[in-house]
């Protein structure tokens, strides 16, 4: 099968890449483009290791076809913090230990962005339903909820 | 040099506070490299072909086809891995579980492997490889398994532990007891009784991280391996017997890990991709497939357990029997034997005795899963331990409280307690507001104890102070959870530092003596005890040099608050040396410093918990949800509570997903129906409340700072408490796990009938 061409712009950068139909956007994301900050821990959409954000919205990259990503906007978590300056949601994440392998962790940070660019004052409640996509087996959940509507806080100046 | 691990009961300056964890910018950026996210110059991929039948004999395999797919640079079957186990059973069985070698035992089991330049042709290669199978009757379930018309799976199995010696092969690999007293005279003394048998489905430990690694071995006879595992040196050891390797030249690297549970303590893999590198000479990355990952890596066991409790009318336990079937798929194991033991730990009973009959089936191999075989056991003790409240109307939480083990108590597996902190938790437990908080309608409340040992061993740590005073430890436990910040703090508090001045690595199986697998809640426990001792071996250098330094006797030389004191007033006003002062003149008065460490962690701790929860049961749909949920635990000394809290919240989740949903779902043909999230469905982040937790802190006397293992038995009482839950919800006594919605639905509509 011949390859396709695909140009995007992944965390700001033009990036072109070649890849065949049936690589998915994960596939190039690690194997052709060095990005591996997303994980794979299903490859089938139920697990939410993958989550990158796609013009704004989050997708599962292991659903997504690279061909899919012409023209289109990504962000990974390689793009996520300013330079050395993280992001209040990766500040809140270690804050409140809320990864323990941290595997998980990409995944959710890109769901909780989204998220919070959406609607920045969350319940617990729509927290939860939001990030029921992204499965994390070692914490309960508990201080991941926390750290999202801490960031929330901070990210609406009602805290430092 | 001699260490003395005595709880010394001091007061802790950097022990017990929350800094961040030194790894967490690399993995809130992506920098944290995990097990599929490193590659070598060269390197192949590799795929596995698996078993789709249950059981059978392979006749014969054919892989000339796959070998002439271009791209394909080696195929290996269990012929590329012979036998060089020298008749050990545990290292046969690893080797058969990793290839197969004359039949396939379960679904998924692996038949023959690909290593080719891309994906692409590895697969293409795998459809091209023949195999002729005979296929055999199968039996997944565990009480069928040790029927008389069951197929006998292994023909070399005959049960263990039993007299006279067995002469005909049996699925039921061994048979082990515990107890003490007499049990038929307890049961005489009983006023009330309550028997009852239960069943618990197979779970996964669910890791999001799959298996992965990448081998390289080298035409000159060394190898290296990249993998995500809790235990490289254990992995090293395994993975040289069966290649043939010497120990020494195989050099194993852990990768971050992206969750293990115990699934990560056992080799699954790892022994097939160094065989298709050496067969290649390349090296080979291997990554399961989530579907392969439940198929072909180990699960816990199902099991089948029949408890019976007596109580006299005053609610002591006169008597407490139970027989435990653990499966442990195709190979003999010694799953039942640690439920038999941990059934009744929490109690002081006079007769007791627990059997426990492990259970040969055509499942795959289990593996470890945090406090292994604990829950089950708990699950079927602490309903009938309820139930037989409930029988004598005493409160559940008093009748625990009579009946509880306490110091001096002798343990129903054999052993005579130290301070324990199972009475403490169910005293907080009583006085804890969750317990009087009120119930709506359709919702239930429960409780349970649990129990793990925790394990210590043998541990290596090496401690290297730098010429600026800042220190590097060196560890050989896998951080699964936050150990280098906690183990970091215990640096720190024994040198005198600041956390900030300790950086903790993992090192590899080349740069550092052997350290036991990371499993059994040893990690902090154990590290930190080799850590200590490190520290202070290192102290004994720097009180030397500081020595040398004011050229003073040694004697008169103290350490205090991470600096070297001159003792009294004789030697002037020497103003104290701090670990920046000694290790900038280190060049001047010896060379390096640096301590080091191997022990033995003898004396962990054991460990109990008391979880309470609440669930909101819906009768139209038998669907249920906890609405509320609390763990109390004693963690001996909490490091850094944080991590210890998350370990907590940690495992009930994982209870939770085990009591309500999680199983293996196996077909009439034997074949996994669920091999996947979508349909083996975890707990997500939507299903639960937040998890409230209390640390309670009875010293352990055997760790010079106090400290127990915390990891485990969070995971033990949840079944049980969840099913005590909606049985009080529901009014039907549950007693099968997943108390999944049709389950509960088919329960209510048996009551109504
Ligand atoms: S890897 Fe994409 S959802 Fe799991
Ligand atoms: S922190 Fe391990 S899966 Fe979430």
């Amino acid at each position: 099968m011949s390859s396709i061409a695909v140009a995007t712009i992944i965390n700001d950068d033009k990036v072109e890449f070649l890849c065949q139909p049936d690589e998915t956007l994960l596939d190039i994301l690690r194997n052709r483009l060095g990005l591996m900050g997303t994980k794979e821990g299903c490859g089938t959409g139920d697990c939410g290791a993958c989550s990158t954000i796609m013009d704004g919205r989050v997708v599962c990259s292991c659903l997504v076809l690279g061909a899919e990503a012409q023209g289109r906007t990504i962000e990974t978590i390689e793009g996520m913090a300013n330079g050395s300056k993280l992001h209040p949601l990766q500040r809140k994440f270690i804050e409140h230990a809320a990864l323990q392998c941290g595997i998980c962790t990409p995944g959710f940070l890109m769901a909780a962005k989204a998220l919070l660019e959406v609607n920045p004052n969350p319940t617990e409640t729509q927290i939860r339903f939001w990030l029921a996509g992204n499965l994390c087996r070692c914490t309960g959940y508990d201080k991941i909820v926390r750290a999202v509507q801490d960031a929330a806080a901070e990210i609406r100046g009602e805290t430092t | 040099m001699s260490f003395d691990a005595t709880n010394s009961s001091k007061s802790f300056k950097s022990v017990g506070t929350r800094p961040l964890r030194p790894d967490g910018v690399d993995k809130v950026t992506g920098r944290a490299r995990y097990g599929a996210d490193f590659n070598m110059p060269g390197q192949l991929v590799a795929r596995v072909l698996r078993s789709k039948h249950a059981h059978a004999k392979i006749k014969s395999i054919d892989t000339s086809r796959a070998e002439t797919v271009k791209g394909v640079k080696a195929v290996v079957t269990a012929a590329d891995l012979p036998d060089l186990t020298d008749g050990d059973p545990a290292l046969f069985a690893v080797l058969d579980n990793c290839m197969a070698r004359n039949k396939a035992m379960y679904d998924g089991h692996a038949i023959a492997a690909v290593a080719a330049i891309d994906e692409k042709a590895a697969k293409a290669a795998l459809k091209l490889i023949a195999v002729d199978y005979e296929i055999l009757p199968h039996v997944t379930d565990v009480d069928a398994a040790t029927l008389p018309d069951a197929p006998v799976l292994n023909e070399a199995i005959f049960t263990q532990g039993v007299e006279p010696k067995s002469t005909r092969p049996s699925n039921i690999a061994n048979r082990t007891e515990f107890g003490h007293g007499d049990v038929d005279v307890g049961f005489s003394h009983a006023d009330s009784v309550v028997e009852r048998s239960y069943k618990t489905e197979q779970t996964h430990q669910g890791y999001i991280e799959p298996h992965a690694c990448v081998a390289n071995c080298n035409p000159d006879g060394t190898a290296e391996l990249w993998v995500c595992t809790q235990g490289h040196f254990v992995y090293r050891q395994v993975c040289a017997d069966l290649l043939g390797i010497e120990v020494s030249k195989l050099r194993v690297t852990s990768s971050e890990i992206g969750g293990g549970f115990g699934g990560k303590t056992h080799v699954w893999t790892e022994p097939v991709a160094l065989a298709l590198s050496r067969k290649a000479n390349r090296p080979v990355k291997l990554v399961m497939s989530r579907d392969e990952v439940f198929r072909a890596s180990g699960p816990t066991s199902a099991t089948s357990i029949d408890v019976k409790i007596g109580a006299n009318k005053d609610g002591i336990i006169t008597a407490a029997t139970a027989t435990l079937r653990y499966t442990s798929g195709p190979y003999a194991d010694m799953w039942a034997e640690l439920g038999a033991m941990t059934s009744f730990a929490c109690y002081d009973l006079e007769n007791v005795k627990t059997v426990g009959l492990e259970v040969i089936v055509n499942r795959p191999k289990v593996a470890a899963y945090r406090a292994p075989s604990a829950p089950m056991a708990a699950f079927a003790v602490e309903s009938a331990i309820d139930e037989l409240a409930q029988k004598i109307g005493m409160n559940p939480v008093d009748f625990r409280i009579q009946n509880v083990a306490s110091e001096g108590t002798q343990s129903s597996y054999g052993p005579i307690y130290g301070p324990i902190g199972i009475g403490p938790t169910l005293e907080a437990a009583k006085a804890h507001p969750h317990m009087s908080a009120p119930l709506g309608k359709n919702q239930g409340r429960g409780m349970a104890c649990g129990f793990w040992f925790n394990f210590g061993g043998q541990t290596c740590t090496d401690l290297n102070i730098s010429a600026d005073g800042t220190v590097t430890i060196a560890v050989g436990t896998v951080d699964v959870g936050g150990s280098r910040a906690s183990l970091s703090l215990i640096a720190a508090e024994e040198l005198g530092l600041s956390y900030d001045n300790i950086k903790a690595v993992v090192a590899d199986t080349s740069t550092l003596g052997y350290n036991d697998m990371t499993d059994g809640s040893r990690g902090t426990f154990s590290t930190s005890m080799a850590t200590i001792s490190a520290a202070r071996n290192a102290i004994e250098i720097m009180r030397h040099r500081a020595a040398l330094m004011w050229d003073i006797p040694l004697g008169d030389v103290y350490w205090e608050d991470g600096h070297a004191h001159a003792a009294g007033t004789k030697h002037g006003n020497l103003a104290p040396l701090s670990v920046k002062d000694i290790a900038a003149e280190a060049g001047k008065t010896g060379g390096p410093i640096a301590g080091h460490s191997e022990l033995v962690a003898d004396g962990a701790g054991v460990s109990f918990a008391t979880h309470i929860c609440d669930i909101d049961v819906d009768p139209e749909t038998g669907s249920s949800r906890v609405v509320r949920y609390t763990v109390i635990q004693d963690a001996g000394k909490a490091v850094h509570p944080s991590y210890v809290e998350g370990q907590y919240q940690g495992g009930a989740a994982q209870g939770i997903g085990w009591a309500l949903n999680e199983e293996y779902i196996y077909g009439e043909d034997g074949r996994l129906q669920n091999p996947g999230f979508l349909d083996y469905r975890i707990p997500v982040c939507s299903d639960l409340p937040m998890i409230d937790t209390q640390i309670l802190e009875i010293p352990n006397p055997k760790h010079p700072y106090g400290v127990r293992g915390v990891g485990e038995t969070s995971i033990v009482p949840p079944l049980a408490a969840i099913a005590n839950a909606v049985s009080n919800a529901v009014g039907v006594r549950m007693t099968h796990i997943p108390v999944s919605p049709p389950r509960i639905l088919a329960a209510l509509t048996d009551a109504k009938d």
